[in-house]
């Protein structure tokens, strides 16, 4: 049953394309790539927040760092290279490598001075670097500054015609497929059993002889990593990177595809992603003050349902069984 | 040396703004346990309400009244409504649910007042300037709010240590779990220091609308800087909240004032604006960072309930 879901799911995703196309509605496909990649944000969220109990409010700072890392990487492709001996590049072969290394090492220092603490404090230091890091490339005029860097072509990939809408859709399923069976491998090994037994007993993970701290840092440092790949596909879909991609607010939504989805259900964010776009998208073409209706949303979800998504769809299958 | 001492001044008017928001937040926090991301829209629902009322009546001192009354009486009802639910959940339900308040504060300013920046009238009294040093004359109405913390700072003080309420809130935001064993009506204790805070942050708001404009989203800017401030200074504790406002007020200040300027020194005058002002802007968060490493609960942390 579960496998005649998935295969449909599939079937779906792939033959999105050619349905939007034959409805006269290419908006839609955009719309469809975007719960993509924001899918892959908010499942790297959501390994930590879910899974691992970290709630940290500065998710997006990774986002911005893979979709700068793109932006930095294109602005220097057949032109100087960056401090002089680092190369430029325009394949996506080597710049979601370096967008993912790159946040991931961000990651690494962030999270490494943020997990002596917990609680509110943790919440609060990882916004505090978030935003450090906002306004480190506010500031940064070389590359756009507040307004931004413009990417003037997707990067390429095999010879691909990235320009294509439905190539890119394509690319970025394949990529968002392969991150998902990826995380579903690191969710279900023992690292991930310990990760869940840390968010229900830290003391008691420690007792049996697992260092809490050094677990929550590689997860954090894998999310990280997850959030950065997402950033330097948005980069690569909206030929943009600017500051705006790691606002605190980015984080907020990072956190409300989360929740909308379920806390800690596998393809919950997924849910959580398509959902909160496809509200934003309707709600914005009906009214200029969409932001009320979404907030009054968000609070009813938040305080009246448990699972989001996710558990409402347990729920249903549960009562049809 | 007449200029740093200016900024000096600005960085105390900044620095005890900052503490009337986070004196409310502290509380609020170390008391309840609830992260309330929307105590920047009190903030700005008082300045709204307050400038309306002054533009309406053309004193600026009707409009104080009204701007208490309108922060504190939305405070209570969005903690009838809401918060009163998000004492028994964990932070993550608590960040969502106030963000979604934010959501919905905003568009429904929005709605009643349009996007435009609304200007409040300085009070007629405390229009001009008077000169501190020979050669600074400095704005009356920024010693107005200087004087207007300072003496609130005296009142909570007083309130805290010397009142049976300020016995509850320290005994509250020591161990709230022991006040509740020992029959003390506690929810009353919290709806108390919820409106207290409303109140507070709605002046905030009303004393910042002169000098600076009263627009949607003015909450958010000063929100986060007070979480530093909160959480710079300890969870719960006031005086901690008063310490962190005013020296990451002063500094925040400084950095804004004197970065660019000296940075120019080194490199072209472009650059050095938006780095200078980069940097400043990080300051205040570097500084949390910093705290956070070597004290990891703040400096004054008090209690065990946090």
């Amino acid at each position: 049953m579960r496998i005649a879901f998935a295969l449909l799911a599939a079937a779906a995703l792939i033959a999105l394309p050619f349905v939007t196309e034959a409805a006269g509605q290419p908006a839609l496909l955009s719309l469809a790539t975007r719960v993509l990649i924001y899918a892959i944000a908010a499942a790297s969220l959501n390994f930590i927040l879910g899974y691992g109990g970290m709630i940290s409010f500065g998710h997006a700072a990774f986002f911005g760092v893979g979709a700068y890392t793109v932006g930095i990487l294109f602005a220097h492709a057949g032109s100087e290279p960056l401090f002089g001996f680092i190369p430029g590049s325009k394949q996506m072969l080597i710049t979601l490598p370096a967008a993912l290394v790159i946040s991931g090492l961000f990651a690494a220092l962030i999270g490494a001075l943020s997990l002596r603490t917990g609680g509110v404090q943790f919440i609060m230091i990882t916004l505090a670097f978030a935003q450090m890091l906002f306004f480190f490339f506010v500031s940064l005029t070389p590359y756009g500054g507040e307004d931004g860097i413009i990417i003037r072509r997707t990067n390429d990939l095999f010879g691909l015609n990235m320009r294509d809408k439905t190539t890119l859709y394509f690319v970025i399923l394949a990529i968002a497929a392969l991150f998902f069976a990826l995380l579903w491998r690191v969710v279900n090994s023992s690292f991930g059993a310990v990760l869940k037994g840390i968010r229900q007993n830290e003391r008691r993970m420690a007792a049996l002889g697992f260092a809490p701290y050094r677990y929550k840092l590689y997860a954090f440092v894998l999310a990280g990593m997850g959030a950065g790949l997402a950033g330097a596909l948005m980069a690569n879909f909206l030929r943009f990177a600017s500051p705006d991609m790691m606002h605190w607010t980015k984080s907020g939504e990072f956190m409300i595809m989360v929740i909308l989805g379920g806390v800690g259900s596998f393809f919950g964010p997924i849910f959580g992603a398509a959902a909160f776009l496809t509200l934003e998208t309707f709600l914005a073409g009906w009214t200029e003050h969409w932001q009320l209706a979404m907030g009054a949303i968000l609070l009813v979800v938040v305080l009246g349902t448990k699972g989001g998504i996710a558990g409402l769809l347990a729920k249903l299958w549960g009562a049809r069984k | 040396m007449i200029l740093i001492f200016e900024q000096l001044l600005n960085g105390l008017q900044y620095g005890v703004m900052l503490f009337l928001l986070a004196a409310g937040l502290t509380l609020i926090f170390g008391i309840m346990g609830v992260i309330n991301l929307a105590h920047g829209s009190l903030f700005m629902v008082g300045a709204y309400a307050g400038t309306y009322v002054a533009g309406v009546t053309g004193s600026f001192w009707l409009g104080l009244p009204a701007a208490l009354l309108a922060a504190a009486a939305t405070g209570l009802l969005v903690e009838a409504l809401v918060v009163r639910r998000l004492y028994a959940r964990d932070h993550l339900d608590q960040v969502l649910a106030t963000f979604a308040l934010i959501l919905m504060f905003n568009q429904l300013i929005t709605l009643g007042f349009g996007r435009q920046p609304v200007f409040t009238p300085l009070p007629a009294a405390f229009a001009g300037s008077v000169e501190l040093l020979p050669g600074l004359p400095y704005p009356t109405y920024r010693l107005l709010i200087i004087a207007t913390g300072l003496l609130v700072a005296l009142g909570l003080y007083l309130l805290i240590n010397r009142t049976r309420i300020g016995m509850l809130v320290r005994a509250g935001a020591t161990n709230r779990d022991m006040v509740r064993a020992l029959g003390v009506d506690i929810r009353l204790l919290y709806t108390l220091v919820f409106g207290l805070g409303a109140l507070l942050a709605g002046l905030a708001g009303y004393m910042t609308g002169p000098i600076s404009a009263v627009q949607v989203g003015m909450g958010e800017q000063i929100l986060l800087a007070t979480f530093v401030v909160v959480v710079v200074g300890g969870v719960g504790s006031i005086k901690g909240a008063f310490v962190a406002g005013i020296v990451l007020g002063v500094v925040d200040t400084m950095l804004r004032a004197f970065l660019p300027g000296m940075l120019r020194q080194v490199m072209p005058p472009s650059d050095a604006d938006a780095i200078g002002l980069g940097i400043a802007s990080m300051g205040i968060y570097l500084l949390m960072a910093l705290v956070l490493l070597i004290r990891p609960k703040g400096l004054f942390s008090v209690g065990t309930g946090g």
